[in-house]
């Protein structure tokens, strides 16, 4: 049994590292442009779409990240496309994502002022110009904040793709733990990897946080 | 592309061993962890220096490493340290380690809310510092910050799913078994999600109605 | 209970009392206007006509209707029954662009202000001309600059909506609206959320729009400006107009037992 060294089992995991990565910035830049999609949806169309999307939002907020990933990789198989792990992740953490943002940027876009809505329609503004004016402006400012947040969860769940066999950090974790018997030390680093990726960007949403508090003051 | 659910419900023995195994890990898990949450958040916020940074550490390791990491370490990694569990015993550690940092946070935000001017009026009534903390603070902060908790716990009853993966006999677990037998992965999967989702709402009702009843109806 | 007074006394009484003139043809013409939330009638069959030129004073208890009324008029609310029209078009809540055409012709300043936060007092003023009437740059920024000069906040026109007083605030809303050249001005209770050392600057500049003919439709508390400055004043009670006429005649003469207690109620 050959021994292994802290630098080989870290080698190893850094490889699999930039999967996560890789997956997690698909997810959030996909889930985004989905997320911005609904919410224009939502504000703009009749009730039913509205009702309809706060539904699809229920749905992937009332139920386990790892029926999603399952649900995705056997749906996706039974209307007869390929699918690989690395696919129904893609689409999983997609969809999930897309989710939760619309909700955060709705909940942004609500707590505007209603004033501001009025004033910029007593000047004949068109829903259009509103937004991209007078409300988006400052539903921005407050949105960076929960946003680069949620950054945080994104990358957290691609640890559950490791289940449908998507080779990302954990999965290489338990890989490398079955081949080197030294599981205390190869979950101990994999805990630290995922820890030096998400703590700094839990610290700069803070900081954003409290940038945007004391505008407000 | 035909559905075959019935394939899946014949096993409904399964699936609420597995629901039971849900609710029961949940429960548990919850008891504990705001225990474990109430005592972090008041070290957090009066406690000495080395403590309040003990307990940042843990809430901050836990709250920015996944669910899936923190329980293959405690179940995976602790027995080469010398600490064996049963799969079981590691989920409930785990959950409540995780809850418990998350629930660190939630209590803390309310308790830092709350007006000084309660703390003074208890005070001077020559309530001691527990007595104050327990009798003034911690209610009126527990019901402000309780939709965030309920959330939290919902989120922790669905990330117990996971637990399945080191064979917790889970409602995940019995989806997972039912579909490794008849082969119907998709209608086993549907219906297993569907039952956590039934699960959430019917969880956060309960939660909403036992809140005032159990923690600020004092 | 309505009182209804002949518009040829309105003139006459203005002629007598106010600092203007109110000049001829009808701009406003609501009839029969009937408007509820949900079960809760607010406003019970309105019958209004503003001539071009007038200052309409509304009065009455919160509750009565008078902000409802003035919000269906620039179709901030919508109403059930009856007709609105303005400049002899049709308010038609349907069509987005009668609905934008007749914000062009019709302004409002809030009670709340409204500035935009994150623009500057000038783009603030230049917003709307540079996105509706699509003007450019340089004149909608000349206007705007005009525009201030004349609520007196020229030199404030890079500052930001967060660092100027209430007074000052109220100043550049209504400026906002004045850029897009509005025939008619709602006022809905511009003053109330100012400290009353404030109030004056704001009233200032709305009497010098009334003495340049600016039509004027105000819901207020300001009981002397009203007096004053007004054509007609309009009390209103449950959603119906209890009482109108020119403002000598209402205040020292009120013929309804609600306007009078409305009014004594007013000096405690």
């Amino acid at each position: 049994m050959n021994d292994f060294s802290l630098w080989d089992i870290l080698r190893n995991l850094l490889l699999a590292l930039r999967w996560t990565v890789v997956l997690s910035l698909i997810a959030f830049v996909g889930g985004g442009l989905v997320g911005g999609l609904l919410l224009f949806l939502r504000l703009r169309a009749g009730k039913w779409l509205d009702r309809a999307i706060g539904t699809y939002v229920q749905l992937f907020q009332g139920t386990p990240l790892l029926m999603q990933l399952f649900l995705a990789y056997f749906g996706i198989a039974l209307m007869g496309i390929e699918v690989s792990a690395w696919t129904a992740a893609t689409v999983a953490l997609t969809l999930y994502t897309s989710a939760f943002l619309t909700e955060i940027w709705r909940g942004c876009v609500a707590s505007i002022p209603k004033g501001q809505w009025e004033a910029s329609g007593s000047l004949a503004l068109t829903f259009g110009e509103q937004m991209r004016h007078v409300i988006l402006p400052q539903a921005v400012k407050i949105a960076t904040a929960p946003t680069v947040g949620f950054l945080v969860q994104v990358v957290k769940g691609t640890a559950l793709a490791s289940v449908i066999g998507f080779v990302e950090l954990t999965k290489a974790g338990s890989m490398i733990s079955n081949a080197t018997f030294k599981p205390f030390v190869v979950f101990s680093c994999v805990a630290l990897l995922y820890f030096a990726l998400c703590f700094p960007i839990s610290l700069f949403a803070k900081h954003l946080e409290r940038k945007t508090h004391v505008r407000r003051a | 592309m035909e559905f075959d659910f019935g394939a899946v419900l014949v096993d409904w023995r399964l699936l609420a061993k597995g629901v039971a195994w849900t609710i029961g890990l949940t429960a548990i898990a919850t008891l504990i962890g705001m225990v474990v949450g109430v005592a972090c958040a008041w070290a957090r916020s009066s406690g000495p220096a080395w403590l309040r940074w003990v307990v940042g550490t843990y809430v901050e390791l836990i709250r920015n490493t996944p669910f899936i990491v923190q329980l293959f370490f405690i179940f995976f990694g602790l027995p080469a340290a010398g600490v064996k569990l049963t799969p079981e015993t590691a989920s409930i550690i785990a959950m409540v380690a995780n809850l418990g940092a998350y629930a660190t946070e939630i209590i803390r935000a309310g308790i830092e809310a709350t007006p000084k001017g309660q703390i003074e009026a208890a005070v001077s009534l020559a309530l001691n510092k527990m007595q104050v903390f327990l009798r003034v603070v911690l209610p009126p902060a527990l019901k402000k910050v309780w939709p965030a908790m309920v959330s939290q716990i919902i989120i922790v009853m669905l990330g117990s799913a996971v637990c399945s993966q080191i064979s917790v006999e889970d409602l995940s677990y019995a989806a997972n078994l039912i579909q490794s037998r008849n082969f119907r992965a998709f209608e086993a999967f549907i219906i297993a999600t569907l039952i956590y989702l039934a699960l959430s709402v019917g969880l956060r009702r309960l939660l909403n109605w036992a809140g005032p009843k159990l923690f600020f109806g004092r | 209970m309505s009182a209804v007074l002949d518009p040829s006394t309105t003139v006459a009484a203005a002629n007598a009392g106010g600092a203007h003139v109110a000049a001829g043809a009808p701009i406003v013409q609501i009839t029969a206007l009937r408007k509820s939330y949900g079960t809760n009638e607010v406003l019970k069959g309105i019958d209004l006509t503003v001539k071009r030129g007038e200052v309409i004073a509304i009065i009455g208890k919160s509750g009565s209707g008078k902000s409802t009324l003035l919000r269906c008029i620039n179709g901030l609310e919508v109403f059930q029954e009856g007709s609105l029209s303005v400049d002899n078009k049709p308010l038609l809540h349907e069509s987005a662009m009668a609905m934008r055409e007749l914000r062009q012709r019709v302004g409002m300043i809030f009670q709340g202000f409204n500035l935009f936060p994150h623009l500057t007092v000038g783009k603030n003023v230049m917003l709307a001309p540079t996105l509706v009437k699509k003007r450019g740059q340089v004149e909608s920024s000349a206007q705007a600059r005009k525009l201030l000069a004349r609520v007196g906040l020229a030199e404030k026109f890079d500052a930001m909506p967060d660092q100027l007083s209430g007074g000052q605030q109220q100043r550049v809303a209504i400026a906002r609206a004045l850029a897009m050249e509005p025939a008619v001005l709602l006022c809905d209770e511009i003053t109330s959320a100012l400290d009353p050392e404030l109030v004056g600057e704001v009233l200032r500049v709305v009497e010098s729009l009334a003495d340049e003919g600016m039509t004027l439709l105000m819901v207020t508390h300001e009981m002397s400006f009203a007096r004053k400055v007004g054509d007609r004043v309009i009390f209103m009670h449950q959603g119906r107009v209890h009482e109108m006429g020119p403002p000598a005649e209402l205040f020292s003469n009120p013929q309804t037992p609600e306007l009078k207690q409305f009014l004594s109620s007013l000096h405690d």
